[in-house]
């Protein structure tokens, strides 16, 4: 079967320039709101799913969906670090730290506030996520007034940044630190000596236990023993799902909004490229004429006109695809309702989501491109031959 | 008027073109609807607020909860009419998805602070009298297809275990931002389940005062007394206390306007292509008309009007269908947004974005027919 | 015929016109120096080869171009001095025009179209619907106001055509080719309706043609030649 040359329609395309650039760009910004949101659902999800490993394991009161809701007590914590499944440190002691969770009002660098969490954390802390990372400043010192802020807590907040004071619970507090952990939630917090913590927040209890465990396998039996103590009243949770978990309402939803927005908008861009594609073949109606006069088959016709919406939506796509790069460098921060408090967190531009926004496009030329191809294919040669 | 017709018969004879403008048009102004009602609902909170109450809580943050011993102090604060007290229960019924807000309050004033919450005298007795009853919201009762009588499990998260509550009476909002997706028990119900040191415990104070030009001295005079107490307070008016709420959520309002923007800009696009089009095939039309002594200004109102009448369509349309979609629906968010609600502003604005989309993409094309040349044009086609 | 002037003076007056394009950096000359006078009540065919310039002339003296040089005088009034709003108003007024291809409005019905240049005046609807009916029972079609173009045969599509060009009782008729695409059965009968219209209706009527026959229809033929008028 003759095919029409990709010239012929790239040479169209060329010739009513207005119109394919109005077109395409109102394709390119359907699928860089496509990606847009893609990217802020994948940015909160990575977040959390890049906060725990699955070598730890987290323990909280039974029935708490967040560490902010638990409580565990000493005891309760002295009872669980002599676990036999817990890894050891090199000096044999457990690899596990209990840690106390609040939240804190505080100024954000535009002036509104809004809460932070502030985590009193234990030696092992550091141990226990090697992705945490000092990136200015020093640790803080055990049993000083020293506190050390996660990146986008230094960014986005007033006094928070090295040789700062903040004051915290009626006490100051001197930032000595800033860490990095590539992006989780910890980046959004405030951590200090958990036994200076408790009195200074008067707290007399822990709200949750992190340890490493031997062999991933140990989980289980761990889990078992555990949860299975009606004196402990202790939930265990596998730490990289049990801060997945705490995304999956959040990131379903902007998933929901973001495939709710893009889907309705796509309708109203793919009604104008109907339109597009149906002036293009009115336009072209004696040149279709010839064409099949000439003897090329309506099937060729169809092609042709496809290709070229095809063409046309893929050309907004790659500009969509171009747009929605500067994306990646965008923060914002939004209320997590595990903590009451704010995780900040960066758009993530995936090269998948990019390729889901081309295949997008070239879905929306398709659909728009098609009642017009085939009008065009079936048009009657004399007819359109006589049409002025 | 008499141009009205002809204006008409264009787009009646470009029955297709002019379905589908209407149609992106508005689809496009339905998702401004949209996402300018998630922005106003989160805001409902702000409307729905009162300049005469007070909100007291822990100076640092919410979550940290207050002496129930301060009730008594609080009322002898020169200004104040009336307290009340409740704690946030963040709790879900069956299932976690399930959210929505519960609170436990104290049952003897709640109804005096809060006169927006309507419930026949027979229901508001048998709420006061038992010590497990709760109310709740008549659009949440809708929801989940409860009775009055029925037994509602509220499992906590903040209070563990699973609270038995027992529907006694629905209540209505008297105005439409306030909450109707709520649920209300006695705060004495949870205190006295309360182990030994969680017991009297308040989560925030209501205070209500005779006149909102009390609201400032009131609040000072109570931070005041607490300042230096281990347990210092902080307090504002409802609304402040609401819009500080709003703030937490962060730039939900900025993601939504960027979101937004882009929609409009992409359809306008789009519609300002789709113009330039139908104005392009009607170059001889265009023309003709001027040959028969159309002055350019006229011609220019003509091609404009056409996109203007579409704009307006696609914008009644698209927001028409916004008001009567979600005043259907019972849309929360899960909970996060209980209110959700087109404002009459939302669709007036909508209207109006209608009205600028249309001048915009009437604008190129009409100029162009007004400038264009008769003798050429003609020619072109003879 | 309300101009206040006598018959006696002529309704088109052309003194010296001229007339160039441009394309990018050529100017062509299309009319050089034409001086032409056609009284009232004339039926005038103008011929010539292709790119005499004949219906450029046409242009100019129905108001729809301007000259490069000279005078264009036409029912009073000197067409180069009036600005782009008085002379469309001065075309609604004076000038009826018939192309060679009809160029009906293809969205509005053969009523509407006629009633087009009616929409300028201040008549009212009744009036309207009363002048378009006299149109279009004047050239014999009555009862075919609900048509729309493509309906209607090429003949038809003249018929209304000069309808239009004729429901607001202009001074001048200016038809460009008004047989050109028509068959020689169809052609004799919109001759025999101009002819009609010049005598009846008294309708100065200036036409361009290449047909021969055609021109006879006309009083009075006049060359044109390479932007020059030869008697």
């Amino acid at each position: 079967m003759a095919r029409i040359p990709l010239a012929y329609n790239l040479r169209n395309l060329a010739a009513r320039r207005l119109s394919t650039g109005l077109t395409a760009l109102g394709i390119a910004l359907v699928a860089w709101v496509f990606i847009f949101t893609l990217a802020l659902a994948g940015g909160f999800q990575a977040a959390l799913t890049t906060t725990g490993t699955k070598e730890n394991a987290i323990i909280i009161r039974k029935g708490s969906t967040s560490e902010l809701m638990s409580i565990l007590t000493r005891e309760a914590v002295g009872a669980i670090e002599s676990q036999g499944e817990i890894a050891r440190a090199p000096d044999g002691t457990p690899l596990a730290a209990s840690e106390l969770m609040v939240v804190w009002n505080l100024p954000r660098k535009s002036g509104t506030t809004t809460n932070v969490v502030v985590r009193g954390v234990g030696p092992k802390s550091f141990a226990l996520r090697p992705k945490v990372k000092l990136v200015r400043g020093r640790m803080f010192r055990q049993g000083f007034d020293e506190i050390m802020v996660g990146r986008m807590v230094a960014e986005r907040f007033q006094r928070c940044d090295v040789g700062d004071r903040l004051k915290l619970a009626g006490r100051e507090w001197t930032v000595v630190g800033v860490f990095d952990s590539k992006g989780s939630t910890y980046d959004s917090e405030i951590w200090g000596d958990v036994e200076l913590f408790m009195p200074v927040f008067d707290r007399p209890v822990y709200q949750s236990l992190t340890l490493r465990l031997a062999e991933p396998g140990y989980l289980a039996p761990l889990k078992k023993r555990l949860e299975s103590d009606p004196r402990m009243n202790v939930e265990v949770e596998r730490e990289d799902r049990f801060y997945a978990d705490q995304s999956g309402q959040l990131t379903s939803m902007l998933r929901v909004l973001g495939l709710f927005v893009t889907s309705i908008m796509s309708l109203g861009a793919i009604f104008g490229a109907l339109n597009t594609m149906y002036a293009a073949v009115g336009n072209r109606t004696r040149e279709i004429g010839t064409l099949r006069a000439i003897g090329f088959s309506r099937g060729a016709i169809l092609t042709s006109f496809l290709i070229e919406s095809v063409l046309l939506a893929l050309l907004g796509g790659l500009l969509g695809c171009l747009l929605a790069l500067p994306v990646r460098s965008f923060t914002t921060g939004t209320m997590s309702f595990a903590t009451f408090s704010e995780l900040a967190f960066r758009f993530q531009v995936t090269p998948g989501m990019l390729l889901l926004g081309l295949a997008f496009s070239a879905f929306m030329g398709l659909l728009g491109g098609f009642l017009p191809a085939r009008k065009a294919a079936t048009m009657p040669i004399v007819d359109s031959l006589r049409q002025a | 008027m008499k141009y009205l017709r002809y204006v008409l018969s264009h787009l009646w004879h470009s029955k297709r073109r002019t379905f589908l403008t209407v149609s992106s048009i508005a689809v496009a102004l339905f998702l401004f609807c949209t996402l300018r009602t998630v922005m106003t609902s989160l805001d409902a909170g702000l409307r729905a607020s009162d300049d005469t109450r007070l909100v007291v809580r822990h100076a640092a943050s919410l979550v940290f909860p207050l002496p129930l011993a301060y009730r008594d102090r609080l009322a002898q604060v020169p200004g104040v009419v009336k307290v009340g007290y409740g704690n946030w229960f963040g709790g879900y019924y069956q299932d976690e998805k399930n959210q929505f807000t519960q609170f436990a309050v104290d049952v003897s004033t709640v109804f005096d602070l809060y006169p927006e919450i309507l419930l026949g005298p027979a229901e508001k007795e048998a709420f006061l009298r038992e010590r497990t009853a709760c109310i709740a919201g008549e659009a949440l009762v809708k929801k989940y297809g409860w009775k009055l009588g029925d037994k509602i499990p509220i499992t906590g998260t903040i209070y563990p275990g699973e609270w038995p509550l027992i529907l006694r009476g629905i209540y209505r909002a008297a105005t439409p931002d306030a909450d109707e997706n709520a649920i209300f028990f006695h705060w004495d119900f949870l205190n006295e389940s309360m182990p030994e040191g969680r017991k009297n415990l308040v989560g925030i104070y209501w205070l209500k005062v005779a006149s909102p030009s009390d609201a400032p001295r009131v609040s000072a005079a109570v931070d005041q007394i607490y300042e230096n107490s281990p347990v210092p307070t902080k307090t504002e008016t409802e609304k402040a206390f609401q819009a500080g709420f709003i703030q937490m959520m962060g730039n939900v309002s900025t993601l939504l306007t960027i979101l937004g923007s882009a929609i409009i800009f992409a359809i306008l696009l789009v519609t300002v292509n789709t113009m330039m089009m139908a104005a392009r095939e009607r170059t001889t039309e265009i023309a003709v008309l001027k040959t028969l002594g159309f002055r350019d200004g006229l011609v220019l109102q003509l091609v404009a009007a056409e996109a203007m009448l579409l704009s307006l369509a696609g914008g009644l349309i698209g927001c028409g269908l916004a008001f009567l979609v979600f005043r259907k629906v019972n849309f929360t968010a899960g909970g996060m947004i209980p209110n959700f609600r087109v404002l009459p502003e939302t669709l007036l604005l909508g209207i109006l974005l209608a009205c600028a989309m249309g001048l915009l993409s009437g604008l190129v094309p009409a100029f162009s027919a007004a400038r264009l040349p008769i003798a050429s044009s003609l020619r072109k086609v003879a | 015929m309300t101009e206040g002037q006598g018959d006696s003076s002529p309704l088109i007056s052309l003194r010296d016109v001229y007339k160039d394009y441009r394309r990018d950096s050529f100017v062509i000359p299309v009319l050089a120096g034409i001086t032409l006078d056609v009284k009232r009540g004339e039926f005038l065919a103008l011929m010539g080869p292709s790119g005499s310039g004949k219906s450029t002339l046409l242009n100019l003296i129905g108001g729809i171009d301007r000259p490069t040089k000279g005078e264009v005088r036409v029912a009073g009034e000197t067409l180069n001095a009036l600005n782009p709003s008085k002379l469309a108003a001065w075309r609604a007024r004076h000038v009826g025009f018939i192309f060679q291809l009809y160029n009906l409005i293809p969205v509005l019905t053969a009523y509407r179209n006629v009633e087009l240049p009616l929409l300028l005046t201040r008549l009212s609807a009744s009036e309207r619907k009363k002048r378009v009916t006299l149109a279009l029972s004047l050239v014999g079609l009555e009862g075919r106001d609900g048509h729309y173009p493509r309906q209607l045969s090429g003949g038809e599509e003249q018929r209304v055509a000069i309808a239009r060009a004729v429901v607001a009782d202009p001074t001048l008729l200016v038809a460009d080719e008004p047989t050109g695409d028509l068959d020689s059965k169809n052609a004799e009968e919109i001759l025999v309706l101009l002819r009609r219209l010049n005598k009846e209706l008294g309708k100065t009527i200036l036409m361009v043609t290449h047909d021969p026959h055609a021109a006879e229809t006309a009083a009075k033929t006049l060359h044109l030649d390479k932007g020059v008028l030869r008697a």
